[in-house]
């Protein structure tokens, strides 16, 4: 207790001498730092959500939009402590698809811009469009992973080497996801306000869905041991690879929904199938471990849910409650749960040599070369 | 289908990542054509405003009042022993007028539109500073004190020895000091006097400038006179202005007009001392007026409602109102208008033609 007491008078202390500012002097000019987190545009004006994410309070003066000053409310005033938060209501008859540029001038006459790259009215949320998020969701998720896997008759003729090759492709397909989600991730981190740390939070995201995993394997693969019952080997690793790619899954629908909600882009039919055909291979990577055993039909089903109807909840999160924060954490689970597969797949690979030996050898080699190629030249059609 | 091909998907995980609309520019697609109807998720429109243009509440704060300094020269604002403090006149054996002004150059904080402050350079603590006005011949004596934390100097516009034009570098008064400009009035017009110590645009800009009248011997005919000093703030530093205003206040004679009576002669003292923007201009709605440029002529020339100055340029507008009601006039910029250079005259009385 003495500890936390002597650190608590320290705090205390620190707080009310504020030795710091001794260093920042009398009239320097405050940090001040706002972000503008979400954009509505409704017929009539535009609601913009604003976050002061700087270390000193900063109250907007004046608001313009296209270099004229215009009227606006603020639902919570207009000075916002550190982290406070406020909703402009800006009376402003924005024009259908041209850009429009907000400038929030702050007391001490600093301005912080926020551009409007096209003007749509964003869509609200109603029972429509949650039927319509959880189509999405089916046509990216669901549906591809279970295409996928149908793949499993196809697998079971298949030799130790043969499925060595559909393993290794598997875990080109995952690498190439970890990369690609570990890209988007630091990519969202970088441009979250400082204050949310948002390379910390990707990380710690990563971390607890790798060691979450570990986890819940172990657990399972302890109960098969004491049981001597249910699922074998390949059972476990397909569940797991399911859930990590459900997690993924999360975070893709999460950026759907999002995409919807913000109102800054608009699905076309072209990126849908580029997603669907891209998660076709998810499917894949699923019932790949079961290819030695006789897996019923209930459990197949059951994986491929696992994996896909996440893609649905993502998309509903998004388009409800989207926050860029949340969007960060997701990305983060998603690229540690695949890398924990990764690791998984490739010891079943390996069997009882180290991972490096068996995956130097050819079929192997050739088989992860080949995921990572059918990722790109799919991932190329959606981007 | 064209529409989706400029969305990529690694711009699009972007835009979602960001929460935020700064993004490549998307095309819109079918799908957002569609959510502009009233299918899925069409957004309620928002009551209706009324006032929706303009910056929001009033300035509070009251380091200057424009509509006082429209009609206020040689410290005319302030009670007899005060004002003695800032100028005195003194007859000469000639007939004409020793002036003798104290201008003293100090740091104020201002607010130039509601809410917004702005850390100026000031003349006698006012943006602009103060209008001083002579007449043909009359001695000139400013007395310049620097009380604020940079170099300054005085430049006058109008007739005067180099020693007394207040831009060279051995010309800059240090923070402490005092340098007495002396030169006679010449010649009549209008013209203007500001900092010009380097860098200049900054000591201009922060707003270290006045009006500076010369009247004809004989004076002009008499007049309802408006000193309007047409200026911007570049709040943030940028080389951009983010309020314009004539005399500093965005909007303010919108909300307080400029009363005038209709048929009587208005004059109105235009100064450009913008910065950053190579042009100001006036514009007034409703009517014409004659303009005197630099009003270095008794009779003025062309006759026009619209008339653009450049950087120190100025003018004398002469006009009668014909309509009682009220009349807009800003900046033919209308960027610099709906950024606060915009206002209204408010005339009083029956019409009469003119």
């Amino acid at each position: 207790m003495i500890p936390l007491a002597a650190l608590a008078v320290l705090l205390a202390a620190l707080v009310f001498v504020r030795p710091a500012d001794r260093l920042r002097g009398v009239g320097v000019p405050p940090v001040e730092r706002l972000t503008v987190e979400r954009t509505v545009l409704r017929p009539g004006g535009i609601l913009l959500s604003i976050l002061n994410d700087g270390p000193d309070p900063v109250t907007i003066a004046q608001v313009s939009v296209d270099d004229a000053y215009w009227s606006f409310t603020a639902d919570r005033g207009t000075t916002l402590k550190h982290l406070g938060r406020t909703q402009l209501t800006i009376p402003y008859p924005w024009v259908d698809g041209e850009a429009h540029t907000i400038k929030l001038l702050t007391s001490t006459g600093t301005a912080f811009e926020h551009e409007v790259a096209v003007a749509t009215p964003t869509p609200q949320p109603d029972a429509q469009y949650f039927v319509t998020f959880t189509l999405i969701g089916l046509y990216v998720g669901v549906l591809p992973v279970a295409a996928g896997l149908l793949w499993f008759p196809f697998m079971r003729r298949l030799g130790r080497t043969g499925l060595d090759v559909l393993l290794a492709l598997t875990v080109g397909l995952l690498v190439f996801l970890l990369v690609d989600t570990t890209h988007e991730g630091l990519d969202a981190a970088a441009r979250l306000p400082d204050s949310y740390q948002g390379v910390a939070l990707f990380a710690s995201g990563a971390a607890a869905a790798y060691l979450v995993l570990e986890w819940v394997g172990a657990v399972l693969r302890t109960r098969r041991t004491h049981e001597r019952t249910a699922g074998a080997p390949g059972a476990i690793l397909a569940l797991l690879v399911a859930i990590g790619i459900g997690l993924h899954n999360l975070g893709e629908g999460l950026a759907i929904g999002a995409a919807f909600t913000l109102g800054e882009a608009a699905l076309g039919t072209l990126l849908i199938v580029g997603f669907t055909l891209h998660n076709t291979t998810e499917g894949l990577a699923i019932v790949a471990p079961l290819a030695r055993e006789r897996p019923p039909l209930a459990m197949l089903l059951r994986l491929g849910l696992i994996g896909g109807v996440p893609t649905i909840a993502g998309a509903w999160i998004g388009g409800l409650f989207y926050s860029a924060v949340l969007g960060v954490l997701f990305l983060g689970l998603g690229a540690g749960a695949i890398a924990q597969v990764v690791l998984q797949i490739s010891r079943q690979i390996a069997g009882p040599q180290t991972i490096g030996e068996r995956l130097t050898s050819v079929p192997v080699l050739s088989g992860l070369a080949a995921g990572f190629a059918v990722m790109y030249v799919t991932g190329m059609l959606v981007g | 289908m064209a529409p989706t091909v400029g969305l990529t998907r690694r711009a699009w995980m972007r835009l979602v990542g960001a929460g935020a609309a700064a993004a490549a520019p998307l095309a819109r697609s079918p799908h957002g054509a569609a959510a502009q109807g009233s299918g899925p998720g069409a957004p309620p429109p928002l009551p209706h405003a009324a006032h929706a243009m303009g910056p929001v509440g009033r300035v509070t704060s009251d380091a200057i009042n424009p509509t006082a300094f429209l009609r206020t020269w040689n410290f005319a604002d302030l009670p007899p022993e005060k004002r003695a403090e800032y100028y005195r006149e003194t007859r000469r054996p000639d007939g004409s007028l020793l002036r003798e002004y104290r201008l003293v150059a100090v740091d104020r904080e201002i607010e130039i539109a509601p809410g917004v402050f702005f850390p100026a350079w000031t003349f006698n603590g006012q943006v602009p500073g103060p209008t001083l006005r002579a007449t043909e011949g009359d001695r000139v004596r400013v007395t310049f004190v620097n009380e604020a934390s940079h170099p300054h100097t005085i430049h006058f516009h109008g007739w005067h020895p180099p020693e007394m034009d207040g831009s060279l570098p051995e010309h800059q008064v240090v923070p402490g000091g005092q340098f007495v400009y002396e030169f006679d009035a010449d010649p009549f017009g209008l013209h203007l006097y500001h900092c010009h110590a380097a860098p200049l645009k900054r000591h201009i800009h922060k707003g270290l400038y006045g009006a500076f009248i010369v009247d004809p011997r004989g004076g002009r005919p008499p007049a309802d006179e408006l000193v309007m000093v047409m200026n911007g703030f570049d709040t943030n530093f940028d080389a951009d202005n983010e309020v314009y205003a004539v005399n500093t206040i965005a909007h303010h004679y919108t909300h307080e007009p400029i009363v005038v009576g209709v048929g009587a002669l208005v004059r109105l003292y235009v100064v450009n001392v913008t910065e950053f923007d190579l042009v100001n201009s006036l514009h007034l709605h409703g009517m014409f007026f004659t303009v005197n440029r630099t009003g270095t002529t008794l009779t003025g020339g062309e006759v026009t409602d619209t008339v653009m100055l450049c950087q120190g340029e100025r003018a004398i507008l002469e006009t009668r109102f014909r309509f009682p009601g009220l009349f807009m006039f800003h900046a033919h910029q209308s960027e610099f208008a709906e950024l606060g250079w915009m206002g209204l005259f408010e005339a009083v009385g029956v019409r009469r033609d003119t």
